[in-house]
């Protein structure tokens, strides 16, 4: 797993006690490190009483044309599988022992949203070992979680860092912390931020109060835009399994494999299944506020048989064979469907009670309806070989 | 948005409440609301069942079968008879 780390890497008390490495040295995390001999401050280092803490890096709260490079690959790819910095204490800006300490994940996108949040302000950050996930994923799985916040605090020894007992947690790192549990065991009081780090000033400033707007999780048009490419993706990537059985289907013939008629067949149907995918994965998660039913399951089908009504009009299907109608309308809008109930994953209002509810009535049909779409694509095939 | 009807698993025991107000505090879906030193629910629906009510409660007044609602897991869970795993490998689109 490649390290990204910050560039300076800092004692504590170089910090506290000279401020000259100021928020001026700015790391632009791009996985460089400096060379570890050439210390920061040397003079002020030998200076250092508390040469016994440990070292902290210092980072830059300004984000580099690169990190947003970086942003957008996590966005379309799974390079966000492997963008993590180290965990432990990092120093935004110049803070001393009345700063606050923040609390976030080590996938980095997770870490530059805080440190990109802390402008103009002098702050610590705690980055616990979430495995290089996002704080709320790992909050799910408890990897942001009571046990790790206690062990950093206590390997970073915070209590000699601070003078003050309290930590700020992201509110969504909620699920897998349990704020009393680290109040009684390392006296750190655990503070709720807001849920997006931007309000982040807004909450420091009111007195650590965040309004009702700060502790509600919105899920926009542009939230839902930007997941949908790693929606796309995974069904992109059986897309070509789904081509090759249309071409065999359309081009196999008594005399051999006629390319010509598989592409003639199997033409509408490769666009059909773009059309599909581009529905369920696309469409529903941008449009899910406006398609009526609360199920996944069923807006994903509305959309799937919407654009499919439309598609086929184009593609000739209504002048096809009943059994490529039938199948037509049958397994496109399901693909469709299957893909929207995918998306329940990335929002932030599905709860998994109601996921299970949809499953149980949902994968009993997708089940069958495979099973019967592969009997009406035989029948035609039958048909058209002249065997029945 | 809100998802199904009445299938959230959330409970709340208002006799163990002490009014910490915990659970307005770390619902992302203010499904809690501070009501005469205790906390209530003013909305069911909303809970998307994330547990950190639940988990940030040091009295046991609010229990909830937390967990990803995400198909994916729940199915990876149906196949391999245990509990939904989210494995959010490298063509995994949930978190």
């Amino acid at each position: 797993m490649e390290e990204i780390k910050p560039k300076k890497r800092i004692r504590l008390g170089d910090i506290k006690k000279s401020g000259c490495c100021g928020p001026g040295n700015t790391a632009d995390s791009n996985g460089s490190q400096d060379n570890p001999k050439q210390p920061c401050c040397p003079g002020n280092r030998n200076k250092t009483v508390e040469s016994s803490l440990p070292e902290v890096s210092r980072v830059s709260t300004e984000l580099s044309r690169s990190d947003r490079f970086e942003h957008l690959r996590c966005r379309i790819s799974a390079y966000r599988m492997r963008y993590t910095i180290n965990p432990g204490l990092y120093a935004a800006g110049a803070p001393d022992n009345r700063s606050d300490v923040f609390v976030s994940a080590n996938y980095k996108m997770s870490f530059d949203m805080l440190r990109s949040s802390l402008k103009g302000m002098n702050a610590w950050i705690l980055v616990l070992d979430t495995k290089g996930i996002n704080v709320w994923c790992a909050a799910g799985k408890g990897t942001f979680g009571t046990d790790e916040l206690i062990k950093r605090i206590q390997d970073a020894r915070l209590n000699q860092v601070v003078s003050h007992r309290r930590v700020i947690a992201p509110q969504l790192g909620g699920p897998g912390i349990a704020a009393h549990t680290v109040k009684e065991r390392t006296g750190f009081r655990v503070h709720y931020g807001p849920v997006y780090a931007k309000d982040i000033k807004a909450y420091v400033e009111a007195g650590y109060i965040a309004t009702k707007e700060m502790r509600t999780v919105r899920f926009t048009f542009l939230d839902r835009l930007v997941l949908t490419p790693m929606e796309i993706n995974p069904a992109m990537k059986k897309y070509p399994l789904y081509a090759l059985l249309v071409m065999i289907v359309f081009g196999l013939h008594t005399s051999g494999i006629s390319f010509k008629n598989a592409l003639a067949g199997g033409l509408p149907f490769l666009v059909l299944g773009l059309v599909s995918i581009f529905a369920g994965a696309f469409l529903t998660p941008l449009f899910i506020d406006s398609i009526p039913p609360r199920s996944f399951a069923l807006k994903g089908w509305i959309a799937g048989m919407v654009s499919t009504l439309i598609f086929s009009r184009f593609t000739g299907v209504l002048e096809m064979n009943p059994a490529l109608q039938a199948f037509t309308y049958l397994f496109f809008p399901l693909v469709s469907s299957y893909l929207a109930l995918q998306f329940t994953g990335s929002t932030t209002f599905t709860n998994i009670s109601g996921v299970r509810k949809e499953l149980r009535f949902a994968m009993p049909v997708y089940i069958s309806a495979v099973i019967l779409s592969v009997a009406l694509l035989a029948l035609f095939k039958l048909r058209e070989l002249g065997v029945i | 948005m809100k998802y199904l009807p009445d299938v959230t698993s959330l409970q709340f025991f208002s006799e163990k409440c002490t009014g910490c107000a915990r659970c307005v505090e770390v619902c992302p879906h203010g499904v809690f609301i501070m009501d005469d030193k205790r906390a209530r629910i003013i909305d069911r629906d909303m809970c998307m069942e994330c547990g950190a009510c639940a988990r940030n409660c040091a009295f046991g007044a609010i229990s909830v079968n937390a967990g990803v609602g995400c198909a994916s897991a729940v199915i990876n869970g149906m196949i391999s008879g245990g509990e939904p795993s989210c494995d959010c490998s490298d063509t995994g689109g949930c978190c």
